[in-house]
């Protein structure tokens, strides 16, 4: 169970002036429960490869499995497809347009042709989900501040009851208390429902402390594909590509040099504190006895 | 999508005719149209002909890329055909159950053909070789005598560089939007014309909220950069003619009178 890639290649507006080439021989694959963050600097083909996932857009190349059917079999059920691999796109909040809330996030089961009362369960759950108050659901999606349009907007997908929930870039624009709203609900549904998720971002400092695999981008191939902290080692490569490993591996990259036997694949800061805690808890054993 | 039309996509290339100034683009196209309903033989066509086929050989655009534009007039182009073809009295051809072929009516429906064909594909030389805002700033300064008249030059030329700008930014919101619904399991394609209208509500109210939220934005951007109509606006790049224009002139008036006497002289 899972969503794999086999060589996709991806060209814009093909034949004209204009035409890009915005992936290259993308191999990869999204195992069922997995948190997986896909970085790369803007325009890298983070975009373009997230809408391969659930067949909103066609590889000029390549074949794209789901649960280990090909997607671009004539017969397969795209619509299906669609309502099981959810995406978020980035601003989600433009798509908004229904007269409430709450009418809004129906939108999507809705789509799928569930009874009302289903419907409107599954809107109610997803709003719960998200953090939105019981207070907006009949408010004017554009009386919302920019935050709560973010949720309600994610709750519209969640309310299709995905079984993986792609995001992209959905802190984008938001203040650092939201931010962090955001991805620790996501965490949250990750933890308790199991459902896989992929997360993408800009942000080293947002994956790292949220994905347990990090697929890096760079001009439209994938450059790594591999745990956070194997990958924050080549973070003199990452910086090349226009990005950086989270700032905590700078400092703990500097004391090894100075002879400091802390971990180095810390990714998070309350993890490198802890390291260097511990370190100094040893020296000073050490020194007593 | 609606991307194929060609019309207002500029083509890139580093050529003669890209460089020209816009207004000599503008006149030239105009004459060359004027010209295709001026003088009709036979002779004359084949002066545009090759007129024509030496522009687009200066511009460097592909040729693929003129007739691109062609598809979207292909049904017009048919239509005008058969009614001239069948509806114009005269020395009958040839007979087709009730509908008769007439000399002149065949003449006519030829004619016809060539001319629209050489009008899209004489006014998309000029879109694809000039950026809109180039064409603007043209119009702007070939219609500038209008001013006395009241005519408020500036301010079209302002509104048509702004609506030409957003076509593309519109387009893309539009792919944008239609594929996030999509994603919420929107179907836009199948079902009748009532439910394929209802289907168009979560696409066109985004897409109007963003309109507008982009006009306000810009509106804006352009009161607090000072922005306060054309009175005493100068330009980053003001037109001047060069010489080339010069010798784009003289080509263009070469092409006339070779038209003319095509016409004249060969008389068919
Ligand atoms: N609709 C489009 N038409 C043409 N080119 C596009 C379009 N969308 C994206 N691109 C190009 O494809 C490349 C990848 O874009 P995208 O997937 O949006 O990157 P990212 O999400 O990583 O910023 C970029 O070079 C971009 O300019
Ligand atoms: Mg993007």
């Amino acid at each position: 169970m899972s969503i794999k890639l086999e060589h996709v290649n991806y060209i814009y507006s093909p034949g004209t002036a204009y035409e890009k080439q915005a992936l290259t021989d993308i191999c990869l694959e999204f195992p069922d429960g997995q948190f997986a963050g896909i970085i790369g600097h803007t325009g890298s083909g983070k975009s373009t490869l997230i809408q391969h996932l659930n067949g909103l857009v066609r590889a000029t190349s390549g074949t794209v499995y789901y649960n280990g059917e090909d997607i671009y079999r004539e017969d397969y059920p795209m619509k299906d497809l669609r309502s099981r691999v959810g995406l978020v796109f980035q601003y989600p909040e433009y798509q908004l347009f229904e007269v409430d809330v709450f009418s809004d996030v129906c939108f999507g089961p809705k789509n799928l042709g569930l009874p009302k009362e289903e419907v409107e369960k599954r809107a109610y759950h997803a709003l719960q989900q998200v953090g939105l108050k019981e207070k907006y659901f009949k408010k004017s999606p554009f009386e919302l501040s920019g935050g709560q349009k973010r949720r309600a907007a994610i709750a519209g997908i969640l309310a299709m009851q995905p079984e993986v929930l792609i995001l992209d870039e959905p802190t984008a624009g938001l203040d650092p208390k939201g931010r962090d709203d955001i991805l620790d609900q996501i965490q949250l549904l990750h933890r308790e429902q199991g459902i896989t998720v992929v997360l993408v971002s800009h942000s080293m400092e947002d994956i790292a402390r949220y994905v347990e695999r990090i697929v890096v981008m760079d001009k439209g191939r994938v450059r790594f594909n591999d745990r956070p902290e194997k990958v924050f080692e080549h973070y003199r490569e990452l910086e090349q590509i226009g990005l950086a490993a989270p700032q905590v591996t700078y400092v703990m990259q500097a004391l090894r040099e100075r002879g400091m036997d802390v971990d180095i694949h810390a990714a998070t800061v309350e993890g490198a504190a802890a390291s260097i805690r511990s370190y100094f808890g040893n020296f000073e054993k050490r020194r007593e006895g | 999508m609606i991307r194929d039309i060609t019309i207002g996509q500029y083509y890139p290339a580093d050529s003669v005719i890209h460089r020209l100034d816009p207004r000599t683009k503008l006149v030239g196209t105009l004459a060359f149209i004027l010209s295709l309903f001026l003088f009709r033989s036979y002779a004359a066509y084949l002066v545009a002909t090759v007129f024509l086929a030496g522009v687009i050989r200066a511009s460097k655009v592909p040729f693929k890329f003129m007739v691109r534009g062609m598809k979207a007039i292909v049904f017009l182009l048919l239509i005008t055909v058969v009614f001239n073809m069948f509806l114009t009295p005269g020395e009958p051809l040839v007979r087709i159950w009730k509908l008769t072929v007439t000399r002149e009516g065949l003449e006519l429906a030829i004619f016809m053909a060539i001319r629209l064909t050489y009008l899209i594909i004489g006014s998309s030389v000029m879109t694809l070789t000039t950026t809109p805002n180039q064409l603007t700033d043209g119009m702007e300064k070939g219609l500038r005598p209008l001013n006395k008249l009241h005519v408020p030059v500036h301010e079209m030329a302002m509104i048509m560089s702004i609506a030409l700008r957003f076509i593309p930014i519109l387009l893309e919101e539009t792919d944008k939007i239609m594929k996030a619904q999509m994603a919420r399991g929107a179907d836009f394609e199948s079902g009748g014309v009532i439910k394929k209208a209802k289907s168009m509500v979560p696409l066109l109210v985004p897409l109007f909220i963003s309109a507008f939220r982009r006009a306000n934005d810009l509106a804006m951007a352009m009161e607090a950069r000072g922005y306060h109509g054309g009175e005493g606006r100068t330009k980053m790049k003001p037109l001047h003619y060069q010489k080339r224009d010069r010798a784009a002139y003289l080509t263009l008036v070469v092409y006339l009178l070779a038209m003319y006497g095509a016409k004249r002289i060969a008389g068919f």
